[in-house]
């Protein structure tokens, strides 16, 4: 039995429909970056393994999965720095509560 | 059987279930701490799959970095002892239907796309050297665009998360 | 040539004799890590002593070598509690992700020529990334606890560390542009023959960048003076205080085993790896299994050196406040190491090979003096000192006991 590309793709399919999950569910701002850093792990599963049975694909498959986990990276940190100002003005981080613009 | 699908059976496994965990926990820390699982899981994944540079910027960036941040942004923001905010029953519902079809599409797709490439006949991908002179031969733009956008990140994190001196003296005079 | 523990198993059939080599091997750097901790506790009881001067450890075995492993029967019998207001499941998992994450740094470290269990390409930054995550045990304890001084210990550790690893993987830049590659076993390869070969006598800004990554790393295995994270006098013991039994020695296995890989790494990337500095060929390529068995001496003696050394300043060092920590970090050790790293680069570039050369026996030659001078200072001086009197470089000086 040969490990292919299939079984790659479908972990990464699952790791990606968890993420969605999460980032639909979840109520608290963090719960919510979480989901997106599964989302873009799913995606990079999927360059690293393109990377390694593609033909040709062999550099870009890397060098767009490093691309994508320093951009996740900058991502978190803009993000929590929002969350933290959001807890500092309505003491929670309950996204729902997140309707000062509203009206 | 050989050693690669042992591997992957039980990596694939462990990561796919701390996943799950991620999205059903509802302590917000626990939830962390599975992510933390899955990343460390995926790294092994890239190691598996030969490319050890990305593994190990995985560990580094991830799991050394982005996660601590993570901890830390649930420490502070936590009112009470393990902070807990409910998610409503009919929002379960939607999100399960939407993640359940969605995994439903991309395992056709996925199907349909893995089986016209076979296993190659190299072991290595390129690792660390060939990446560098990559990145600074034809992904020049890339690398530049990413390393401003890390810069503004700086600034911008470092802009909105700045302690709010000024209202403190305007009430002190 | 390799270590073969891959190929003792070859009558198996085809996965079944790489696990059990891994096994093999897994067990091989367990039992490592294990006897080394026990040792270094013991080693660490006797230096305080020394310098403290008392005797330490003399009761169980010959000079106390014992004494951690009944004090390890002790902890075993010991209740294993938890807080109530604890979140059990992190609580009891956060030791074991700590001492992971440091053992699993000892995978890609060469102990010899070609001794090492997995040979990774990029085994420098492997073993930087993996200690990194060891900062998450240390978290997960301090938030799981449900205890504030926990917490607060955590908090700081978690913030000590993530400043601390930015100049740490700058000053390991320095010696890979050097060797021009991340491979641990490589890199002590071209560091062969007499010591002035090393790469901390490379140039000027290695050897600065010895010493800077030698105190980042103290500080990033949050070994005193920079242990903010279990400041007793001021948080009780930090992040382990609700921890006993068994659960509290894993941390500190976790502690030792970070340490030993820090100056394992810091051998290989500035000390000349497995090679003794005074045989201009490699052992194992002469000897065989007798000059294997030389590295592997070789680079276990340099790592418990250089872990000596970590110990001589935990006792001889105050502690310094959070806000100086910090401060050292950002606004010295930083600037500091992106500076080596523009002059190793313009070194490599510029410099004429006579320079280079004259400046590597110049330094080593230098070094080598210095170290003996001081040695022999340090054992040629007084080793009591008169009474009423100040030893050391304070002799003659006037103290409040001193007759006028």
């Amino acid at each position: 039995m040969e490990l292919g590309l299939t079984p790659y793709l479908i972990l990464a399919a699952f790791l990606f429909s968890c993420g969605l999950l999460c980032i639909v569910t979840k109520r608290n701002a963090i719960g919510i970056l979480m989901g997106v850093e599964l989302v873009l792990n799913a995606a990079n599963v999927n360059f690293v393994a393109c990377a390694r049975y593609v033909p040709g694909f062999a550099m870009e498959g890397q060098i767009f999965a490093l691309l994508v986990i320093v951009l996740a990276a900058g991502e978190a940190a803009i993000a929590l720095a929002i969350i933290l100002n959001f807890y500092n003005n309505s003491a929670t981080v309950d996204v729902d509560r997140a309707d000062e613009l509203r009206n | 059987m050989n050693l690669d699908v042992i591997l992957f059976a039980v990596i694939a496994g462990a990561t796919a279930l701390s996943a799950l965990s991620v999205a059903l926990t509802r302590d917000i820390v626990r939830s962390a701490v599975w992510l933390l699982f899955t990343l460390i899981g995926v790294s092994t994944l890239y190691f598996l799959l030969g490319a050890e540079f990305v593994g190990a910027t995985q560990l580094i960036v991830y799991v050394g970095g982005t996660m601590v941040l993570v901890v830390f942004g649930v420490m502070l923001t936590a009112q009470q002892q393990f902070l807990k905010i409910k998610t409503a029953g009919p929002e379960w519902l939607v999100g399960g239907i939407l993640a359940i079809a969605l995994f439903a599409v991309l395992v056709h797709v996925s199907l349909g796309f893995g089986e016209n490439h076979p296993k190659p006949a190299t072991n290595t991908l390129p690792s660390a050297g060939p990446l560098g002179t990559a990145f600074l031969g034809n992904y020049l733009l890339p690398f530049e665009i990413v390393s401003v956008h890390l810069l503004v990140v700086l600034i911008g994190a470092a802009y909105l998360a700045r302690a709010k001196r000024r209202s403190k003296e305007e009430g002190r005079s | 040539m390799a270590l073969p523990v891959k190929d003792l198993f070859s009558f198996l059939p085809t996965p079944f004799d790489m696990i059990a080599g891994a096994v093999v091997a897994a067990g091989l750097l367990v039992t490592f890590v294990a006897t080394s901790a026990l040792f270094f506790i013991w080693l660490e009881r006797k230096v305080s002593a020394r310098m403290q001067d008392r005797l330490g450890p003399t009761r169980v075995g010959p000079y106390g070598l014992l004494q951690t492993l009944a004090d390890g029967l002790k902890l075993l019998t010991k209740e294993d509690v938890s807080p109530d207001v604890a979140d059990k499941l992190l609580f009891n998992m956060a030791p074991y992700v700590a001492f992971c994450a440091s053992f699993v740094a000892f995978i890609s470290l060469p102990f010899g020529n070609g001794i090492v269990a997995y040979p990774l390409n990029v085994a420098a930054f492997f073993v930087l990334a993996v200690l990194s995550s060891e900062i998450f045990g240390v978290i997960l304890a301090g938030y799981s606890s449900g205890s504030k001084w926990s917490l607060f210990g955590g908090i700081r550790e978690a913030a000590q560390v993530v400043s601390y690893e930015v100049p740490r993987s700058l000053c390991v830049l320095v010696p890979v542009i050097v060797a021009g590659t991340l491979n641990l076993n490589t890199i002590g390869h071209q560091q062969q023959g007499f010591f002035w070969q090393w790469n901390v006598f490379h140039d000027p800004f290695t050897l600065v960048a010895f010493v800077i990554f030698f105190i980042v790393a103290t500080a990033s295995c949050k070994r005193a003076p920079f242990d903010l994270a279990e400041a007793e006098s001021e948080l009780v013991a930090g992040f382990h205080t609700e921890y006993s039994g068994l659960r509290w020695s894993v941390f500190f296995m976790a502690e030792y085993a970070s340490m030993f890989a820090v100056s394992g790494a810091a051998t290989l990337l500035f000390l000349g790896g497995w090679h003794t500095g005074l045989l201009p060929f490699e052992p194992s390529e002469k000897f065989g299994w007798a000059g294997h068995l030389l590295n592997l001496a070789v680079f276990i003696f340099k790592g418990f050196f250089l872990v000596f050394v970590m110990m001589w300043m935990r006792w001889s060092l105050p502690r310094l406040r959070i806000d100086q920590v910090m401060m050292t970090c950002l606004k010295y050790f930083l600037p500091i190491s992106c500076g080596l790293l523009l002059g190793v680069c313009v070194w490599e570039l510029y410099v004429p090979n006579l320079v280079e050369n004259s400046w590597k026996i110049v330094a080593g030659v230098g070094t080598l003096l210095a170290s003996i001078l001081l040695v022999v200072k340090l054992f040629t001086g007084p080793l009591t000192t008169p009474n009423r009197e100040l030893p050391g470089v304070w002799a003659g000086r006037p103290t409040a006991i001193t007759p006028p």
